[in-house]
């Protein structure tokens, strides 16, 4: 995909659909060990060996609208490219983590991207789960809680209109916060 | 420079939030866009930004969401329009720049755009 958010995107997808009440994303930049790092580690119902062992082939999926699961492969496919890989571990019962590694400054590298739409357009989604972002970057830290966030918010939900601007605008200013001078590839 | 969001922000919010909620009635318009593996790759992350920044822009009541893989990937990404007594129609291949004429055109004139159609529920 174009962007890395987007690959994001589909994993937290894949959390929701797995049942989980939370997912934690960790995003992390070292520019001195050249390394990019994205984990996404959810409380939904696992996997168990044999589809752990599958999940990497683009044609097994447990969906039943298609015969196709490319989302998994396509982003292993995006960390090998880049001197990385992707790694599953899954038990049924305990959840999954997938854990995308990178050199950050491989120049096919695809841009991080709009993290602030890719976890508002997760966050609007059915049924409602939490996240726990945390993005680091050299010595600067930006996180989220959305469990915080709807501790503040009381009755009000997310999708509530002022919400969602608030969400989007206050990740947008983390992100830049975080990232600082660009670690993008050109 | 404008000041830094903060958690606090979140107690005004509340309040104002609190408010308009008693006063707000449910819309019955509810907008459902794909989110599956094809809609993300289609590029509907885009198409919900560009709904949610156009019922702002137009201070549209609807409640907007997500839905995974429904297998019709080749025609991502979909978008589905349901108001409260009306059909759900379904609309196909809907990019960020057609979003300002399908809010005009369905939510606010009451026409579906019958070219962009790809699937309808009648109620």
């Amino acid at each position: 995909m174009r962007e890395l958010a987007l690959h994001i995107l589909d994993v937290l997808q894949n959390a929701r659909e797995a049942g989980a009440t939370r997912v934690e994303l960790t995003v992390e930049e070292d520019p001195t060990e050249d390394r990019l790092v994205i984990e996404v580690r959810d409380n939904g119902k696992g996997m168990d060996r044999q589809t752990v062992r599958k999940a990497l082939d683009p044609f097994f999926t447990t969906r039943k609208t298609r015969h196709v699961g490319l989302g998994l492969p396509l982003f292993a496919a995006a960390a090998q490219q880049c001197g990385g890989g992707l790694e599953i571990d899954s038990e049924p019962g305990r959840g999954t983590r997938i854990r995308a590694v990178f050199r950050l400054g491989h120049i096919d590298r695809a841009p991080l991207g709009n993290v602030a739409a890719t976890i508002l357009s997760f966050l609007l989604g059915e049924p409602a789960c939490d996240l726990v972002y945390t993005h680091r970057c050299a010595d600067r830290i930006f996180h989220l809680d959305t469990r915080e966030v709807r501790r503040e918010l009381g009755p009000v939900p997310l999708s509530h209109p002022a919400v969602r601007e608030w969400l989007e605008s206050y990740i947008e200013e983390g992100e830049q916060a975080v990232r600082g001078l660009a670690s993008e590839s050109p | 420079m404008p000041k830094l969001k903060s958690l606090d922000d979140l107690k005004k919010l509340r309040e104002e939030a609190q408010r308009d909620i008693r006063v707000r009635l449910d819309t019955g318009t509810k907008i459902t866009v794909g989110m599956g593996t094809c809609g993300i790759a289609a590029g509907a992350r885009e198409t919900m930004h560009a709904i949610l920044e156009e019922l702002k822009k137009r201070d549209i009541e609807a409640h907007v969401t997500t839905v995974g893989c429904i297998g019709m990937c080749a025609v991502e990404p979909l978008v589905d329009i349901e108001q409260a007594g009306g059909a759900r129609i379904t609309y196909g291949r809907v990019k960020a720049d057609m979003v300002p004429r399908l809010i005009e055109e369905h939510l606010v004139n009451g026409r579906v755009v019958e070219d962009w159609v790809v699937g309808r529920i009648e109620k």
